[in-house]
Order: structure tokens, then sequence, then C-alpha cells
């Protein structure tokens, strides 16, 4: 019969029409600025620099090492190694960047620079309103605005932070074992140059020597880290 | 639309004259920025001339000067609706290429979230036919709303909707939870329903019928020759599908027909697209069923930095738009010497004033519609 599938195709419509009332897989829009629909844990818009503890700057997890630079494929990220260095998380003396720009403007959010940075130092933000009247200053992003702190980290991507952290405590961990093991070794020797009839006895005996022969020198230059030998020293005891 | 009229080329006959339209390039039914230099003789097309390259990025030659990772970001703002079909088909050139082999579990992911690209871009590539015919709206908002329930399914595998960035060389970038699985398996079970209610509302509808059989036919032959790929070519009758052909990735392990059409129109194209939708669900069950635990990627591959040995290699998938090539010469470095694509939707759309020519002016419009074109591969 002619017009049974313009009848067909209407019934379809008043389905959906209806359907739109009462089925929630009909109707998937929400009213935006009001309503909003939660954003997937992976959802990446822009990178962001990650800092640890409150001090953006002493804390910044970057070291300069331009991976990210180079792999960017838009090459929307500028980077200038600095002259000095300082700590990192384990304590080794790092560069840090002087100037840290993105230009989001010209950035693609393809999340490369996360994935080749070697030191958990970049990663996706998922904040997505960042429309700004300023197009060139306002869309170029200083390390200054870059800077995130860990707990936001967590905040935005709960379960690939625990991993990341997991990890880092994990080599955290591992460096002051590996800075106990020089101290301890370094104390030994130490004792054994004040007292060489004494032969190199258990841990306990070597740093109780070491405590009292010239340790604190001999730590600073086995961990090559920081001037913080009572922290050392206090490793050594236990 | 622009319209001039040109006091050359008078028809002998008639009173008619010639008149040069330029349709495009900010047209709503050319699907982009696409220009089409069209003669008419009345109503009929008697030249039809494509222009494109207004969406020229210079993706080769971009990919000529970066390492091999920094291309597949690029690969996802070629067909800009199927961005996991173009990484798929990178990495597979890049793999045989380099000699790297996929694990397991990579392979049917792979499978999955390309036979979803499919899916959505099907029903996306419907949505628009039918509105360029005057569904306004309607089909194209259903279409859509499915094509959201698995960008939303992207966006939570792979961190984006549209630019996924998903496929390495070697596997994919990060893992789909059990979560994931369920979710698509949740939304599959719904997609088959969507597909009836999607093909009722226009299939046997009569003003659809009269005004897509017999438009715009491309006979088997010529479709052939002009080495057309994809759905477009399945609907003229040819038994030609990548997936089929070159069992690429797993696709031997999946039981699927290949629709084909058999007279080569608009009506054929439409259909052709909500078969294979149909099909796509069957592999994705399929899918969904086998997919096996293991690594995801290949332990051994360098991601950054990777030099394949001098050579070349020809990648090719069988893309929703048609067969989507890679062609890769290295020569050792880091970097590709030589990075090239084949594009199905320009490919599918050289053809275009062969099938226009002869069909009312209105009919340019649902015959660029059915080739299914994305401007973002055309100019690339």
């Amino acid at each position: 019969m002619l017009g049974e599938g313009i009848i067909q195709g209407l019934v379809e419509t008043a389905r959906n029409f209806f359907g739109s009332y009462v089925d929630k897989d009909r109707l998937t829009t929400v009213q935006y600025p009001e309503e909003r629909q939660p954003l997937p844990e992976a959802a990446r818009v822009f990178p962001f620099l990650l800092y640890d503890g409150d001090d953006p700057v002493a804390g910044l997890r970057c070291v300069a090492c331009q991976i990210c630079e180079k792999e960017c494929p838009p090459r929307c990220i500028h980077i200038d190694k600095s002259k000095d260095k300082k700590p990192d998380f384990v304590g080794k003396q790092q560069f840090y960047p002087a100037v840290f720009n993105i230009d989001v403007s010209v950035c693609m959010s393809c999340q490369i620079c996360v994935e080749v940075c070697p030191f958990d130092a970049i990663r996706m933000d998922n904040a997505f309103e960042l429309s700004t009247t300023d197009r060139f200053g306002g869309l170029l992003y200083t390390k200054r605005e870059l800077a995130k702190s860990n707990e936001y980290y967590q905040q935005i991507h709960p379960t690939e932070a625990a991993e990341c952290d997991e990890r880092r405590a994990k080599e955290l961990a591992d460096a002051k074992a590996k800075a106990t093991a020089a101290a301890a070794a370094a104390a030994a020797k130490a004792a054994q140059a004040a007292n060489p009839a004494a032969a190199p006895e258990s841990a306990t005996q070597a740093s109780k020597n070491g405590a009292a022969a010239p340790a604190p020198s001999a730590n600073g230059s086995a961990t090559g880290a920081k001037g913080e030998p009572a922290k050392s020293e206090t490793k050594v005891g236990q | 639309m622009s319209e001039r009229v040109l006091d050359l080329d008078p028809v002998g006959a008639g009173d008619t004259e010639i008149l040069e339209v330029s349709m495009g390039p900010h047209h709503p039914s050319t699907h982009g920025v696409f220009r089409m230099d069209v003669r008419l003789e009345g109503e009929k097309v008697v030249r039809l001339k494509p222009v494109f390259g207004y969406l020229h990025r210079n993706h080769e030659k971009i990919a000529e000067h970066g390492a091999y990772l920094a291309a597949i970001p690029y690969t996802d703002r070629l067909d800009y609706l199927c961005s996991m079909t173009n990484n798929w088909g990178y990495c597979l050139a890049v793999e045989k290429l380099a000699g790297i082999s996929v694990p397991e579990r990579a392979e049917y992911i792979r499978v999955i979230v390309s036979e979803l690209t499919r899916f959505q871009n099907h029903a996306g590539l419907i949505g628009f036919l039918l509105q360029d015919m005057g569904a306004s709206g309607t089909p194209l908002m259903y279409a859509f709303r499915e094509r959201e329930k698995i960008l939303d399914l992207f966006e939570s595998l792979s961190g984006a909707r549209m630019m996924c960035n998903y496929m390495r060389f070697g596997g994919v970038r990060v893992d789909c939870t059990p979560a994931w699985l369920d979710e698509v398996r949740s939304m599959l079970a719904g997609l088959p329903k969507f597909v009836d209610e999607f093909e009722a509302l226009l299939r046997g509808n009569e003003i659809l019928m009269a005004r897509t059989q017999g438009v715009g036919v491309l006979p088997r032959e010529l479709a052939i020759n002009a080495g057309i790929t994809g759905p477009m070519l399945r609907a003229s009758g040819v038994n030609y599908d990548i997936r089929k052909v070159d069992h690429y990735g797993i696709y031997d392990r999946f039981e699927f027909r290949v629709p084909l059409g058999d007279h080569g129109d608009v009506y054929d194209r439409y259909m052709m697209r909500v078969l294979e939708m149909r099909e796509s669900i069957k592999i994705l069950e399929q899918a969904l069923r086998d997919i096996p635990a293991g690594p995801i990627m290949d332990p051994k591959v360098r991601l950054r930095g990777l030099r394949p040995k001098a050579g070349e290699a020809y990648g090719r998938i069988e893309s929703p738009k048609g067969e989507l090539g890679f062609f890769l010469i290295s020569d050792g470095s880091t970097i590709p010497y030589r990075y090239r694509v084949r594009p199905p939707s320009m490919i599918n759309l050289t053809i275009l004033e062969d099938m226009c020519l002869g069909q009312n002016v209105a009919d340019v419009v649902i015959t660029l519609g059915s080739v299914d074109i994305v401007l973002g591969e055309v100019d690339r």
C-alpha cells in the first residue's frame, strides 16, 4: 500500500518521541551548563606539571630533560634548562626548567608528552572550560600556570595517580635503602680505617663506630645526595 | 550558493543556457569544505568538477619530519570520525615495516574498537545522508544519540571521544578494564534494536525510494576501474572486503558476511551501511566473547626512537569508508623517509562526476552524501 512506509516511519518517530520521556536510553542529553555529565577518569585535555608538597617551585618534578619537547608532535612545548640544580624527591641534584611553556592553542591533547616522561612530571588535565579573551597570552601557559599539586592529580585521575604514587614511593624507598647501605659501608670503612686491628663486624657495631668516627663527611660523599647527615645517621643507627 | 550566468557554451537546442553553479565550499550538503563546479543545463548536470584542498594540512610531510610515534595522533585527524581505524592502518604499516608482532589481547581490543568505529561511522553517515534528502534532523539525531554512547566508551578507554590516539605499533596504549568490556556488552545489547528502528524509520518510505532508487548509479566495471573500495564498491555488487581478502589482524577468526548491493545506486549504498552495521554487531559479539587475558603491548617494541631497517611496507585495512592504506619507506633512521596515505574518501570521490552526469542538481547532493567522504581525509 502506498504510504505504508511513511506511516511506519512516523510510528518510529512517535516511539522515540514518547519514549524519550520514560526511557533513559532515548534521552541521553543533559542541559549542559546547569547539568553536567561526569567526566571519565581517563579524560584528557591539556597537560600540566606536577609538584610534590606545597611549594610549586621547589617541589616541581620536572628535571628539564626536554624529552617531551622533542617528542611533542606539534612542538608546542618550550623548555629552558636551568643553570643551577635543585634536589629532587629522592634528594638527587637535578636541573629544573627555568622556563616551561605550553602553547595550548597548538597542543593537540595527544598525551605523548605524558607517555614519554620518565619522571612522572607531566600529566593530562581534564579542565575543559578554558576559553579566554586573550588569544596570545591567555593561551600560552607558563610554568606557574601549569604547576598543579599531586593532590589535584589524585583527585582527577585516582587510579593512575595511585599507581604513580606507589611507583614513586618504591623509588624513594630504594633510594633510601641504597643511601643507607652506602652510608653503612662508608661508616664501616671509616671504622676500619680508624681501628685497623678490628675485623669488620655486624652493622650495629659498624654504625656505633661510625657515629664516633667522622661519619658525616663519609656520608655525604657516599650518597652523593643532600647534606642531611642527621637523617642518614638515624637510618644508619637502626 | 553563488550563481553566475556564463555566456560561453551556449547550447544549440532550445532556449536554455548553461548555468555554472559553484556548490560549496560553505554549503551544508558538502560535508566539509568541498566545492563542486557544476554546469547545469536546466536542472540537468552536464559537467561536475570536484575542487578540494581547502583542508590541506600537510599531513604527509609533517609525518616525514617526526618520529614514527609522532604520526599516530596526526592520523586521528585524517578521517576524524574514525580515529581508531586510522590508527590501526598506520600501526599495521609500521608493524610490517619493523617486523613487530601484536599480542592476542591487543588484537581483540583493536577489532572491538574498530567495529564500534565502523558502527558509529555508518550510523552517522546514514543520518547525514537522510538529512541531505530532507529528513531534517530526526534520523541524524537518532544516529548521533547512539554514536554518542560509543564515543563515551572511547572516551573512558582512551581519554578522548574522537581524537583517540589509542593504538601503538605493537599493541594498544592502555588496557581495557573488565568494567569497560561490560559496558560495551550492555551497550551492544541495545544496538540491534536501534538498527531495527533506524531501518524501519525510512527504509520503506516511498518518498525516499523515489528519491534514491536509480539515482547516482555506479556500474560495477566503472567502480572496479576507478579503484573504488569499501561499502561503495560492494553496493555495486563487487565482493571485495579487505577484512575477508587480506585477513589483517585476526579477522579470519570471526564469522561475518559481506553484504552486497545489486544496482549501485544511492539506495543500495544506504542499505549497505545498514547491513554492515548488523555485521559489525556480529563481529563485536564474537570478539567480546573470545577476548583473552594477557599483555597488550609487545614488550620488545621501542615506541620512542624506533628505527626500522631500511625498506618499505604497505599496511591496509578496511576502514569504514574503504581501503585505507599507509605506505612507508624507511631509510633506517628514526623518521620515515616517505609516508603516504591512500585515502578511501578521496579515491571514492573521484568518480563523482560519472555518477552525477545527466542527473538533476538535487541528486548531486544525495549522490555526494552517499559516497561518504570526510574532508580531513580527502585533503590531508
